[in-house]
């Protein structure tokens, strides 16, 4: 099962002739993603990696089938390349793309909405459930199939995270990043009931982070969960008013800060470490 | 970009949103100037990017042009809230009846604008309790509609001309928010005076993943001046007040890694995410910015995803090699190539950690003198 992805998704890279897309088409490939075409408007007839380019993400769809896809395109043009996406009918959208201005990731996701595609990022390394599929830029060697749900904030923390639970024999199910943008398509709250339906998921990581109020609104979904769940929240020591490189990572109006979110989330059952490393000895601890 | 109130006030202007009648003045002489040709009672107003000015002293009122020269000469190069005061605005005194307050924020739960007002204006927002507050969330698809202006004046308890002002500002807010690309643009107070509602305020800060298209904004620059240099080769950055420097890459590891020094009785120097994938020559510049902050130890924490150790182990030997590491330096490099890395750096007589924890009690030792 898993969450998201799957054998069944079929990708289309937007922006495959780039350096970025063409660099992680070979490590999605190398993974085992199904990628079944590239976008790069005018380049159409050409192959990346072997993977057929196309003019429209339309053209992509018709003839290979895409039911997902990946973008690279830069800031400036990722918006409209999402939207291209939804208009074709894609289902599921990751854009790793960062620095896309807010008003536009606002419409990019109203569009969505309306459409019935899930938006996932910006600015995210990417979904992937290990063994069968990964969308993105997530390092290849890092995952391990396995019960644990990870949905996170951040990239290289939950990368830092995922190798260690892996290390530890705790393997993940499907691991999500959410993006380090102020406005993105998916949040906890989206993706907490997937994965406690997962027959796949016996518990659930969240990595969580300093600024707006995504983890507080997870804990009401959490409390009624049957799942485990343990989290790591970064941004302890950040002093209020200062951004700490993600968008959304700001304690601002003294809202969103981390013993806000540490004790909503505990009030709630959530086991939180107050470590990296300690993920997953609490991890097993709560699993049994 | 955070644009200061008389920037703001320019772009209001634009728009049509009334705003009090002044200028902007950098010496006390200019201010005295147009405060002769305001006639009458002025404000001096402090320009600064803080909030909360007004109770730290940074407006005062004049009777007269001597007057207002005066006030200006005070707040001139006074430091408020941290800014030092480069210009003041000089404006026509207002009248006020009542003070309102309006806003037009991102809703970042809810992923679209949200026009947020209350009846209680002129005091900082973050007091005023909920109850207070009236929101109306904005459908980005439809944008903010003159039926929603109304309902917002209405329920401010506002009625006649006054409420058609109020709604007809929010609607003209709305286009500064949209055509602007603003993150935030509010107008604390809004004020009412006789039949007439101005802006005697005014907020602008614009989404800096959208500067690229508003080439003709002024520029404001923010920030220390390490942060600005490190801002211009694209890394983020922020100073914080401890001793021991700290560089990570990516911005959750980094806040990580603060919080885990700071565990450790150790007092971070500044945030700096050198970036996921970073290459040998970007990482030198981040460690090179480091060492201009003159800290008493380094630690970088490396987590090789996309970034590679090896890329990172000649950042840090060039660096040294170069213009010298005069403090102790402490590495935990994992992840893609950490052999090859670890064996740079060994070769090069520095010791590589595997472990955040070791890493970190190791240079909070380090940084104490221990």
């Amino acid at each position: 099962m898993a969450i998201l992805v799957d054998k069944e998704t079929r990708l289309v890279v937007q922006g495959i002739t780039g350096n970025q897309g063409s660099f992680h088409t070979k490590r999605m490939l190398e993974y085992g993603t199904c990628v079944v075409a590239g976008v790069s408007p005018g380049k159409a007839g050409r192959a990346v990696h072997g993977v057929p380019v196309f003019d429209s993400v339309a053209e992509a769809v018709e003839g290979e089938g895409a039911n997902a896809s990946v973008i690279f395109v830069p800031a400036p043009f990722a918006a409209d390349a999402a939207m291209e996406a939804i208009d074709a009918g894609v289902g599921l959208i990751v854009i790793v793309t960062e620095h896309i201005p807010v008003q536009e990731a606002m419409e990019v996701i109203a569009f969505a909405r309306e459409r019935g595609s899930t938006i996932v990022g910006p600015n995210t390394f990417g979904v992937i459930s290990p063994g069968k599929c990964k969308i993105g830029i997530m390092p290849n060697h890092i995952y391990q199939p396995g019960p644990v749900g990870i949905l996170a904030r951040s990239g290289t923390l939950s990368y830092e995270i995922a190798a260690g639970l892996s290390a530890a024999g705790l393997g993940q199910s499907t691991v999500v990043g959410l993006g380090g943008d102020r406005v993105v398509g998916l949040s906890f709250t989206d993706l907490l009931p997937a994965l406690e339906d997962d027959p796949e998921t016996e518990a659930v990581v969240l990595v969580g982070e300093i600024g707006g109020s995504a983890e507080e609104e997870a804990a009401g979904l959490i409390a009624s969960m049957r799942k485990p769940v343990v989290a790591y929240i970064a941004g302890k020591s950040a002093p209020p008013g200062k951004r700490m490189g993600h968008a959304g990572a700001i304690i601002e109006r003294g809202k969103g800060t981390y013993e806000s979110k540490v004790k909503t989330l505990e009030r709630a059952g959530v086991e939180v470490a107050d470590l990296p490393w300690k993920v997953g000895e609490v991890l097993k601890e709560v699993m049994g | 970009m955070k644009l200061y109130e008389y920037m703001a006030k320019e772009v209001f202007r634009a728009f049509d949103i009334p705003v009090p009648a002044g200028r902007v003045a950098a010496s006390p002489e200019e201010a005295g100037e147009i405060a002769r040709e305001l006639g009458g009672d002025v404000a001096v107003k402090s320009q600064v990017l803080a909030g909360g000015r007004g109770k730290a002293g940074g407006i005062k009122f004049a009777g007269c042009p001597e007057e207002a020269l005066d006030a200006a000469r005070e707040l001139l190069n006074q430091e408020i809230r941290g800014y030092r005061v480069e210009r003041v605005l000089v404006e026509e005194k207002l009248t006020i009846d009542q003070e309102l307050y309006l806003a037009i924020a991102v809703d970042g739960a809810a992923r679209s604008p949200v026009v947020i007002a209350s009846s209680r204006g002129g005091v900082d927002i973050e007091q005023v309790p909920e109850a207070d507050l009236i929101r109306e969330r904005i459908d980005i698809r439809w944008g903010f509609r003159p039926y929603q202006a109304r309902r917002l004046a209405y329920r401010l308890g506002l009625t006649g001309a006054v409420a058609r002002g109020v709604a007809s500002i929010a609607i003209r807010l709305y286009r500064v928010f949209r055509e602007r690309d603003a993150e935030l643009t509010e107008i604390n107070p809004l004020v009412v005076c006789g039949n007439d509602v101005l802006a005697a305020d005014a907020r602008l800060n614009v989404d800096d993943e959208a500067l690229f298209r508003h080439g003709d904004l002024p520029k404001v620059e923010e920030g220390t001046e390490i942060e600005r240099r490190v801002k211009s080769f694209g890394l983020s950055y922020v100073e914080l007040d401890g001793d021991i420097a700290v560089m990570a890459n990516g911005a959750g590891i980094t806040m990580a890694t603060l919080d885990i020094l700071q565990r450790y009785g150790g007092r971070p120097a500044n945030f700096l995410d050198a970036g996921g994938g970073a290459g040998t020559e970007p990482t030198a510049r981040a460690i090179e910015t480091l060492l201009m902050t003159r800290p008493k130890a380094i630690l970088i924490n490396i987590f090789g995803g996309i970034t590679r150790c090896d890329d990172v182990a000649w950042a840090i030997v060039q660096v040294r090699n170069t213009r010298g590491i005069p403090v102790p330096l402490v590495v935990r490099l994992v992840g893609t190539n950490q052999e090859e890395g670890v064996r740079i750096l060994r070769e090069n007589g520095l010791r590589a950690y595997s472990e955040m924890h070791e890493a970190a009690e190791k240079v909070v030792a380090l940084a104490s003198g221990v």
